[in-house]
């Protein structure tokens, strides 16, 4: 009797039990398959047309042929304004929230809420600002310039946000054992707390060079489609994302080089992302943080 | 309260009606005492007395905390450090803080000691590097790390990290040190040895410790305060001599309280 009554809930839950196992498995098979395919994809299509030639070339025939050596280049320049600019106003914006206001304060609040508002518009609203704004208000044109500086107002949010919890990761009790050495409040921010949200600091960079490097929308305004060498920040200069989207789908016979282009710029991600991890790694070796 | 029967010349801090409270909760209310040069006075009392609040006070590292309010006077030389116009950070060079969890800063043993030394405007790295070595000498860690001043202070055993962060504090040369339960995160040895610094460190300098151990108030304590809370507010009992404190307590509470009657 009380074997029968002890079994059965055993049984259920050993049944509940084998299909959370299962779905904890096949989620992640599923991620990681579609994952596989996508990599895979790109690579068995786009290895063919990666060269030494393709990569020092100028694209040739609208870019059927050729290489991407202006695209490579105005990318980085692109990246580069991008990067210049967002990442000092960040850091100066997440000290103000981290350090300087309580989260009460209406005009943290006002920040928080805008920053907010910005990590929701879509990046063609920021294309079509950056236009207005940089390209005709302020006279800049299609350009490099813009285009950059339209990037840095789009990964502001996810700079500032991120840097400001890098900020406030950094343990109350360090705070307060170099405020008790006598160190004031700016040596105690340049000597200790950013030294050590350093690794917080570059998962922030991170992730709005990723953000930047992806974006497309917010470039067809304002940095334009012009497929040759840029010669100063004023010039018009197309970056990768913007060459894939040309190639796939206004150029007839461009998939070979639009995948080629892909498998280029997934490099380069895979690149920097390594690139920061190993900073990463050995500022926190340096630190001892690490096991 | 009664003050200490001392003269005014070997006085450090003359506390007067000190009152702190966080928003408008009272931590601490009205507390007067007059603590010794040289010599370790020990506060004893129970958890939530405001025996850390009082030791905030005394470096006024309190208005770092968020809320925190203080009224009252402290002087120092007849000086009162409370005032507005106060250097707070000068005060906190001449008066170092020992916190209860270890906390060196996740750099170097070296990078640890040197930091306070550079920002305070020390030049001359032979000069930092003789710094460094006396003060590692003074908390005996010397022999210890000599050999890996450039290993993260991390990897250091706790009590080692704890006299590492005494010796941060002493490359500053204060006249006194502020020890918030400096030994109650060590296991019993690096306790000992712990406590065997501080006693010799008590020959030159003023301490005071915060500490829920009654046998180590009597070992290390040359002056004992007794606090205690009242309706959520702590307040000073009684303060005197070791002796005076364990053996002849004026007050009955007091008397309970070292005999292990109340908690």
């Amino acid at each position: 009797m009380s074997v029968a009554l002890d079994d059965r809930p055993t049984n259920a839950s050993g049944h509940g039990r084998l299909l959370v196992l299962a779905l904890t498995w096949l989620a992640p098979a599923i991620v990681a398959a579609a994952f596989l395919w996508l990599i895979g994809d790109v690579v068995l299509r786009g290895i063919g047309g990666v060269d030494w030639n393709f990569i020092v070339d100028v694209p040739r025939n609208a870019g059927r042929a050729g290489g991407i050596a202006p695209i490579i280049v105005s990318t980085f320049l692109v990246i580069l304004v991008c990067v210049a600019v967002a990442v000092p106003l960040s850091l100066f914006a997440a000290l103000f929230l981290a350090e300087f206001s309580r989260a009460s304060v209406p005009m943290s609040r006002i920040i928080r809420l805008s920053l907010n508002c910005l990590a929701a518009v879509p990046s063609i609203v920021f294309g079509i600002f950056g236009n207005a704004l940089f390209c005709v208000a302020l006279g800049m044109g299609y350009s490099i310039l813009s285009g950059g500086l339209t990037l840095a107002c789009m990964v502001l949010p996810i700079l500032i946000r991120t840097m400001e919890n890098a900020i406030r990761a950094v343990p109350e009790d360090y705070r307060l054992g170099a405020a008790a050495l006598g160190l004031s409040k700016s040596q105690v921010i340049i000597r200790v707390i950013l030294p050590l949200s350093i690794p917080g600091l570059l998962v922030g960079l991170l992730l709005g060079v990723g953000r930047a490097l992806a974006e497309t929308a917010a470039l067809v305004f304002t940095s334009g489609y012009v497929d040759r060498m840029p010669s100063s920040l004023l010039d018009s200069g197309r970056t990768l994302s913007i060459h894939i989207l040309d190639l796939s789908m206004n150029v007839a016979g461009g998939d070979k080089n639009a995948y080629a282009s892909v498998l280029v710029l997934g490099v380069l991600i895979l690149v920097i992302n390594s690139g920061i991890a190993a900073l990463l790694f050995f500022s926190k070796r340096r630190s001892g943080l690490t096991s | 309260m009664a003050p200490l029967d001392v003269t005014s010349d070997s006085i450090f801090w003359r506390v007067n009606d000190l009152t702190v409270s966080y928003g408008k909760a009272l931590a601490l209310s009205s507390v007067s005492i007059d603590i010794r040069k040289t010599g370790v006075t020990a506060i004893i009392g129970p958890s939530g007395c405001g025996k850390s609040s009082f030791l905030c006070c005394l470096n006024r590292l309190s208005e770092m905390i968020p809320g925190c309010c203080v009224s009252g006077r402290i002087e120092i030389q007849r000086e009162n450090i409370l005032a507005t116009r106060f250097d707070s950070t000068s005060l906190r060079r001449r008066v170092g803080l020992i916190f209860q969890k270890p906390n060196p800063f996740p750099m170097s043993i070296r990078r640890n000691l040197e930091l306070p030394l550079r920002e305070h405007g020390m030049r001359d790295s032979r000069e930092v590097d003789s710094t460094i070595t006396r003060c590692l000498t003074e908390v005996g860690l010397w022999s210890e790390v000599k050999d890996r001043l450039d290993a993260p202070a991390l990897s250091l055993s706790g009590g080692q990290q704890q006299r590492l962060c005494i010796a941060r504090a002493l490359v500053l040369k204060p006249d006194a040190l502020l020890m918030d339960e400096p030994c109650s995160a060590l296991d019993p040895v690096s306790t000992a040895v712990v406590e065997s610094l501080i006693q010799s460190l008590s020959k030159n300098y003023t301490i005071v410790m915060v500490t829920h151990n009654l046998r180590q108030a009597r070992r290390l304590g040359s002056d004992v305060a007794f606090f205690w809370m009242r309706d959520g507010a702590g307040m000073l009992i009684e303060a005197g001599s070791s002796d005076q404190i364990f053996n002849s307590p004026r007050h009955e509470l007091t008397q309970r309280y070292v005999l292990g009657q109340v908690a």
